[in-house]
């Protein structure tokens, strides 16, 4: 196994002391597939918002080696995004590339190659120069691909990037994701459509607010294992003791 | 013809003054109002407005009917409230426009407090309807440095701000200027209502700054062609409204205004994006 590029060390994470990811430990591998399954409310997408920084731990510790914002990827689940902005897809596109422009960079020629690249990877080539209100549903998905693409990033997060698109975008998109792991990157999606993990991740992390089970695909996904998952309970309980899982670990 | 156009500015220094100042103005507050109106923040600015006015009356009580006093009190107003709600939106309990109603109310109120309190005086009508046919070389000057710091940091933040607007998550996940671009934008704001109202009146400021942007939206597709089709509107408002104000013998910051709405409303008619006579003469669909 190679390096790893994010680790866990028995992280809680949570909202209003309420934990949503309950002592996770353990390290994904630098250019691992991983799936995140599990339920409503199993702590999926807070997962990974404290990977990108926007959520603080409640205890434990989470460790990206050295990888900052420049080097993480991150496409919501719920994109705060003003779709009628008077903006064009192209321009859309390159903001992908701040990195490299930063708030006041030009673009130059290069740069218009590479974003016209991202969109022919993802089939858009001929939408450019359209506002993207234009845009249906899935095209709009695609785009933030595009960019994506563009943000070249080593760690790549995607919170149900599959919602609302047709089977041929899955399955553009599910190529591109592929490509990104033969390049050495870092892939972490959230996803529902347990068929999907079975078929392109060969990494599952199964959640419940606690760890279900995390590893090889098949050893993960197995009636029983689905089965727990299923019963979890996403209610908070507004009385819940104080948990002393960490005072117990280090006295045990 | 020419000369009914000409005349007026060539005859006397104070109908050149006020084209001064009002181009000065509208050359800075239309952009301003684009990206209030992208943000979603059109109301803002009227809230800012009368942010203001308790700032510039507090002012005007302290010192008199003195430029620098007013325009700073104005100032202070508006930045403490516009920080104040800006800050307490980021902490994202509550949403923006809640919470800048909650300290603009305030403002407002303690403003109002303190006049009464102090005695009413007739002159604050001035701070509210402004005196563009009165501008000093201090107001002139006012306005003229306020509209090049203004237009110069928004050339420097355009791209953020832009950003900020469209899909501010992504602004976050990939730098440090999301806070840092708001609080520079909410600055910028209160600096063109304090330079507007020393022309037009707090109220009339909001006016130059919003009108010209949302009947923008009618012509242009994306934010740079918003803010040029904005300015031009507010350039050629401005001429036209001191002109018949000069004409006609009447009031000239609203006819200024006034002047603005007839874009607006030509624009919600006659846009080429989404305006409504083209609604009404629908073209044949194209293949694909």
């Amino acid at each position: 196994m190679s390096a790893p590029a994010i680790s866990f060390h028995n992280l809680t994470l949570g909202y209003d002391r309420h934990p949503a990811v309950h002592h996770i430990t353990g390290e994904v591998a630098q250019g691992a597939l991983l799936a995140v399954v599990g339920s409503n409310g199993a702590g999926k997408s807070t997962l990974l918002k404290a990977i990108v920084g926007e959520l603080k731990p409640l205890s434990g510790r989470l460790d990206l080696h050295g990888n900052g914002k420049r080097d993480i990827a991150y496409l919501p689940q719920v994109v705060d995004i003003d779709r009628g902005f008077p903006i064009s897809v192209f321009d859309c596109v390159a903001m992908g590339l701040w990195h490299e422009t930063g708030a006041s960079g030009g673009l130059d020629p290069s740069c218009d190659v590479r974003v016209a690249e991202a969109l022919e990877a993802v089939s858009l080539t001929g939408l450019a120069s359209r506002p993207v209100g234009a845009l249906s549903g899935g095209q709009f998905q695609r785009v933030l691909f595009a960019r994506l693409l563009l943000q070249d990033a080593k760690i790549i997060l995607l919170d149900e990037p599959f919602r609302a698109v047709d089977a041929r975008t899955i399955a553009d998109l599910i190529r591109l994701i592929g490509q990104w792991q033969s390049e050495g990157r870092t892939v972490i999606a959230v996803l529902h459509d347990i068929e999907l993990v079975r078929r392109y991740f060969p990494e599952t992390l199964l959640l419940a607010r606690d760890v279900l089970a995390w590893g090889e695909t098949p050893s993960v996904l197995t009636p029983v294992n689905l089965d727990r998952s299923r019963r979890f309970d996403e209610a908070f309980d507004d009385h819940a003791a104080v948990c002393h899982h960490d005072e117990a670990r280090e006295t045990a | 013809m020419i000369h009914a156009v000409l005349d007026p500015f060539v005859e006397f220094a104070f109908m050149r003054r006020a084209l001064v100042g009002c181009l000065a103005i509208s050359m800075t507050a239309p952009p301003i109002g684009v990206f209030l109106m992208l943000r979603r923040m059109s109301l803002m600015g009227d809230a800012m407005g009368h942010a203001i006015l308790p700032g510039a009356a507090i002012g005007y009580l302290l010192a008199g009917l003195s430029l620098f006093a007013m325009s700073l009190g104005g100032f202070a107003a508006g930045l403490a409230v516009a920080l104040a709600a800006g800050l307490v939106a980021r902490s994202r309990v509550i949403r923006e426009d809640a919470s800048l109603a909650g300290f603009y109310l305030i403002s407002l109120s303690l403003g109002v407090f303190l006049v009464s309190v102090h005695g009413t005086n007739v002159d604050l009508l001035h701070v509210l309807f402004g005196s563009v046919l009165a501008l000093n070389d201090a107001a002139l000057l006012l306005v003229a440095s306020i509209a090049t710091v203004s237009l110069v940091t928004l050339a420097v933040i355009y791209r953020p701000l832009v950003l900020e607007c469209f899909d501010p998550y992504y602004l976050r996940s990939v730098s440090n200027w999301s806070s840092p671009t708001h609080l520079i934008f909410l600055v910028l704001v209160v600096l063109n209502l304090v330079a507007g109202f020393q022309a037009l009146g707090t109220l009339m400021a909001v006016g130059i700054m919003l009108l010209p942007a949302v009947g923008a939206r009618f012509w242009a597709d994306n934010a740079g062609g918003m803010i040029a089709v904005a300015i031009a509107a507010a350039l050629l408002s401005s001429f036209a409204g001191l002109l018949i104000s000069y004409h006609y013998n009447v009031p000239t910051g609203p006819t200024v205004i006034l002047a603005c709405g007839a874009f607006y409303l030509f624009s919600m008619l006659a846009g080429r994006r989404g305006g409504a006579l083209w609604g009404l003469m629908p073209a044949k669909h194209l293949e694909a």
